[in-house]
């Protein structure tokens, strides 16, 4: 338990488990790991952060590094049909409006999802059942939290699909999903998150499956929508592009931790950590010479069965060999704040001095990008 | 919808007159290549010339095969006059030849035994389909514990043993140790509760086996269907875990399920060999055995034609029903 709490709520003083948060959304120490025959899969390995209504908070992060985990944790979908497979291991604390969901009772859980909190998922075709119409999808997701019947469902629904921008809402909403087009898709399902208007709203690489066209539309709908409902969003992506345009607030994840978070801004601008620099130098942009070279981030993303000692990104940093300051390489760094920054929410988990990482981006990287 | 149901339609006629012209070919060209005379399995081994000239002349035997073929056709919608020899018989619609061995037409042979076939297939049926999906469904929901290695165990000895092994070690048991069944053949309208426990048997023993086939398949699938991102979906929209299971999960799972039951279902109408064999049950299986022993080969035919008519059709409705199911065989 020592362990657990030593890096508590990263960055900021461990509150005792008995005072309830003041944010909307307060994940604390999140760990969810997989036993497999291979090892214990270590997910996502003690993960903080806070989100308040009408904010956005963009995590970024490559493929496995832990990002889908997280969001399925919170919604609480490891711990529902899990049918005789290896459990997945979950500590922590995930506070929901006041409310503490890993020790809630389970079917209190289930009723806060799809009313309270909701989720879009990358890939809508296959994220829809394709033997149901779009509008009983919908229809299914509201009456399951509100006591109505199947005209009032249906006039719901097509009142989400008008909202989504669904042409013909009265029409399409007896359509099936392989009826639609995949932007139509993607937006008939945050037509079905948002039916219940829920106050949380996460996104799971909403704008991956789509054409780069329907992309932008997507991010202005979530954008809009947000404005409207004024719900908390959690966008996850691998895409900074996606972040610049929605996020309020960012926290870019590595094997299964968080290496930097704080006001996009500050992320983008004075990014703190080597592995953010990699993801910023990777990212395409127009206004660069068609002759400079993307610069991608070497090697691949570590296993997270035998995460390194110390710093995972430790194999693939380019600044690995830069003296660490003040604890031994072997050593995890932990997530501090970074001097000087305005409202002290940015925070990186880095070896490197401050000092040394300010003089990198602004010498090294930064002219390059 | 409408075409999809002509397009399927019209495949299953073809399909048909295909399985009627290569089973008349084998069964009636062959032995005129093969120089044994089908007249001669008619009348005997010690016949004169003239009775089997006139045999020849009143099956049509001498005729050329594709007019031997359009007769059988043209019998099987219109009836059919048998005449030649002194003698005539009438074949009425649907005339589905003339046996051999029993001067009579076949279809009123075949119409007395398909019922028997049928109750036998259709009472196993319901049987093996309740309890393989079930216990399928449960397997997989319990993946890993002792009830599911213990059921897939069980199923895996009910896909390996024999159905004259079951047969008669349930007869030994439950007929002449226990005494709670019967031998097969009361009417149902003679005696009901006689009827049912001289079913009993064959249908338990019948849908065991199927039933050890479907409690895989049923595991596997949902266990598939399982992992499909649909199902996160309807747990994500708070929906109870029996609706995430009993409707999106099962609805998926069924697909597959219907597909083998349409064949299995349309085979054993042709017959369940074996089981009928073990329990004497006079259905047709136990003709088909009797008609191949006795090599009267209009039978054997007929008996052919009921299996593969019974297959295309059952094949007709499960690709109906797909239709009704999987919205996207409906649409496109």
């Amino acid at each position: 338990m020592t362990d657990l709490h030593k890096t508590g709520a990263v960055g900021e003083p461990v509150r005792p488990d008995t005072a309830p948060p003041t944010a909307y959304l307060d994940v604390r120490d999140l760990r969810i790991h997989f036993p497999t025959d291979d090892g214990l899969v270590k997910s996502v390995d003690g993960l903080s952060f806070r989100l308040e209504r009408g904010k956005t908070l963009g995590i970024v992060g490559e493929s496995g590094s832990g990002k889908s985990v997280t969001s399925l944790g919170i919604m609480g979908l490891h711990t529902v049909g899990q049918y005789g497979r290896g459990k997945a291991r979950i500590s922590g604390e995930i506070w929901l409006n006041g409310k503490e969901l890993m020790t809630a009772d389970p079917d209190e859980v289930r009723r806060l999802r799809g009313r309270e909190m909701a989720m879009i998922f990358q890939d809508p075709l296959s994220a829809m059942h394709p033997y149901f119409t779009v509008g009983h999808q919908i229809v299914e997701a509201y009456r399951v939290h509100n006591d109505v019947d199947k005209k009032t469902g249906r006039k719901r629904a097509v009142e989400l699909l008008d909202r989504v921008g669904i042409p013909q809402p009265d029409r399409r909403v007896d359509d099936y999903p392989h009826q639609f087009s995949g932007g139509m898709r993607q937006r008939a399902m945050i037509a079905m998150a948002l039916v219940n208007n829920p106050d949380l709203l996460i996104a799971d690489e909403p704008t991956t499956a789509l054409d780069v066209t329907v992309q932008a539309q997507i991010l202005d709908l979530i954008r809009d929508l947000q404005k409207e409902f004024g719900s908390a969003v959690i966008v996850i992506t691998h895409d900074l592009g996606v972040v610049a345009e929605l996020a309020d607030d960012i926290l870019v994840m590595y094997g299964g931790r968080c290496v930097e978070r704080g006001p996009a801004e500050q992320v983008f601008h004075t990014p703190q950590h080597p592995y953010t620099w990699g993801l910023l130098g990777s990212m395409p942009r127009i206004d660069r010479e068609q002759t400079e070279r993307l610069i991608p981030v070497k090697g691949s993303p570590p296993s997270l069965i035998n995460v390194p000692s110390g710093c995972a990104f430790n194999p693939r940093c380019p600044y690995a060999d830069v003296p660490a300051d003040g604890i031994t390489r072997t050593e995890r760094p932990e997530l501090r704040p970074v001097a000087g920054a305005e409202g002290g929410r940015h925070h990186s988990a880095c070896h490197m001095s401050q000092e040394e990482r300010t003089r990198i981006w602004t010498e090294e990287i930064a002219p390059k990008l | 919808m409408f075409a999809y149901i002509v397009r399927r339609l019209f495949a299953a006629i073809v399909m048909l007159l295909v399985v009627i012209l290569v089973t008349f070919g084998i069964f009636f060209a062959i032995p005129k290549f093969t120089g044994t005379d089908p007249a001669l399995m008619y009348v005997g081994k010690q016949a004169d010339p003239e009775a089997i000239e006139g045999i020849r002349q009143k099956l049509g035997l001498g005729k050329p095969i594709l007019g031997q073929f359009w007769d059988f056709v043209s019998g099987l919608f219109a009836g059919r006059d048998y005449s030649g020899g002194g003698t005539s018989a009438h074949c009425p619609a649907p005339c589905f030849g003339y046996s051999f061995k029993h001067d009579l037409p076949i279809w009123p042979e075949l119409k007395d035994k398909l019922p028997v076939t049928l109750t036998l297939a259709g009472g196993a049926c319901v049987l093996w389909v309740i309890g393989g999906v079930l216990t399928g469904v449960v397997s997989a929901l319990k993946r890993g514990t002792l009830w599911d290695r213990t059921a897939m165990t069980v199923a895996l000895a009910g896909v390996s043993l024999p159905i004259y092994f079951t047969a008669l070690l349930s007869l030994a048991v439950f007929k002449y140790q226990l005494g709670w069944a019967e031998s097969a053949g009361t009417a149902f309208g003679d005696d009901p509760v006689g009827w049912f426990r001289g079913m009993i048997l064959p249908w338990v023993t019948l849908a065991f086996l199927y039933a050890a086939m479907y409690a895989r398949l049923t595991r596997a699938t949902m266990l598939e269907v399982l992992g499909e991102d649909y199902i996160r979906t309807a747990r994500a929209k708070g929906l109870r875990e029996p609706v995430v299971i009993g409707k999106h999960a099962m609805r998926s799972t069924m697909t597959p399920i219907l597909t083998i039951l349409g064949m299995d279902l349309g085979a054993l109408v042709g017959g369940a060999i074996l089981t009928e064999t073990a329990f004497s049950i006079k259905g047709l299986g136990a003709a088909a055995v009797t008609a191949i022993n006795e090599r009267d080969l209009p039978m054997i035919l007929g008996v052919t034609l009921i299996t593969a008519s019974a297959v295309v059709f059952a094949n007709v409705v499960v690709d109906l029903l797909y239709a009704v199911i999987d919205p996207r065989v409906r649409l496109s």
